[in-house]
């Protein structure tokens, strides 16, 4: 039985410091305790996505209207956001993105797989700057950085949240 | 009975007001230009599927302004799943408009999913859209052009227009241009 793990409070007050005013998602176990945060803070827009690709256009409109948007989901989304990263490679549109990883370190299901391990070199070839955090001490510091490259630079970033970093599925209970 | 695409943008977007307007990648965006440019066009010129939620996240950044996402039935299709989203949140500043031909315009004139009796309308009121109106006559139009000012729950709206192809009128297409000057004509930093 693993403690319950405090990095996601503290990225939700990294996300707080950097300005984040709304927080799109597809439900994902890994970032439950956030996803949970983010819901109840009244001063940030949560939007539940039925697929992450609504999540990068949602940023675009977002910033368009002056607002910063993160934007929350697993390594099999990333596959589902390809075509609409156009929009912000072609605009220049600030795109902060935290993806649990699955598919790794002691994953069961087989199928997880494909997707997570082409995450890296998905977002590279999409022109997105990558950090990968395996241990919860490296979360805030590597959170930060993404929403400096992102917010200033008007980019591209992701965060990866290692599989070590989330703990591995619990298959039976 | 449907409406001719460029007559029914121009009728829509004539007295505009403070109108936001995300239109969709191909026809609409040049019935849109061909309307006539304001920086407050944010144009797309690809991301297929995404104009709704593009929409989204503006209106839930610009919540004492209206934004109205018109685009095609093609790319609406492409992100039904959005509607189902914007349900969820129900801003009350966001209107989206398909202007309806049943074709995929832009590649050939093949027949959309809505020829084949999927009703947008439908979906629409189904996802929880508060005001849901098919627009098949000038009559139908001139009250949506009306609505568009005045609107404080969520909006949509069929147009239906005719499968024709007026001449392209093509907007700035550099992204980094129009995402600037529509960031300056809110006073953001761009």
């Amino acid at each position: 039985m693993n403690a319950i793990p405090e990095w996601p409070d503290r990225l939700y007050a990294t996300l707080k410091r950097a300005g984040v005013g709304q927080v799109g998602y597809v439900p994902d176990a890994g970032h439950s305790r956030l996803i949970e945060r983010v819901r109840a803070d009244a001063e940030i827009h949560d939007i539940a996505l039925t697929t992450e690709e609504e999540g990068v256009a949602l940023a675009a409109g977002a910033w368009l209207g002056g607002n910063r948007a993160a934007l929350l989901m697993q390594s099999s989304g990333l596959g589902n956001c390809v075509n609409m990263f156009s929009l912000a490679r072609s605009c220049r549109f600030p795109l902060l993105m935290f993806i649990t990883m699955r598919g790794e370190w002691e994953e069961f299901n087989p199928w997880q797989v494909p997707m997570g391990g082409i995450v890296e070199p998905v977002l590279k070839l999409c022109e997105a700057e990558v950090y990968r955090a395996a241990k919860p001490d490296e979360v805030v510091s590597l959170a930060e950085r993404a929403a400096q490259r992102a917010f200033g630079d008007e980019a591209i970033a992701a965060v990866l949240l290692s599989q070590q970093l989330i703990g591995k599925k619990v298959w039976t209970k | 009975m449907s409406l001719e695409r460029r007559a029914a943008m121009a009728t829509l977007v004539a007295d505009r007001g403070d109108l936001l307007i995300v239109p969709g990648l191909g026809s609409t965006a040049w019935d849109l230009a061909a309307a006539g440019d304001d920086p407050r066009n944010f144009y797309l010129w690809g991301a297929m599927g995404g104009a709704a939620m593009v929409g989204l996240g503006l209106a839930l950044a610009q919540a004492s302004r209206r934004v109205a996402v018109i685009t095609g039935d093609g790319e609406m299709l492409m992100g039904l799943g959005s509607l189902a989203t914007i349900g969820t949140k129900r801003p009350g500043n966001l209107a989206i408009i398909v202007f309806d031909n049943g074709v995929y315009g832009e590649t050939g004139m093949q027949p959309s999913h809505t020829q084949h009796g999927v009703d947008l309308v439908g979906v629409a009121k189904a996802c929880g859209f508060a005001d849901c109106a098919d627009v098949r006559e000038e009559a139908g139009l001139a009250a949506l052009a009306a609505k568009l000012k005045t609107f404080t729950a969520p909006l949509f709206a069929r147009v239906a227009i005719a499968a024709d192809e007026p001449p392209r009128v093509l907007p700035e297409r550099d992204g980094v241009a129009l995402k600037n000057r529509f960031r300056a004509a809110l006073g953001l930093k761009s």
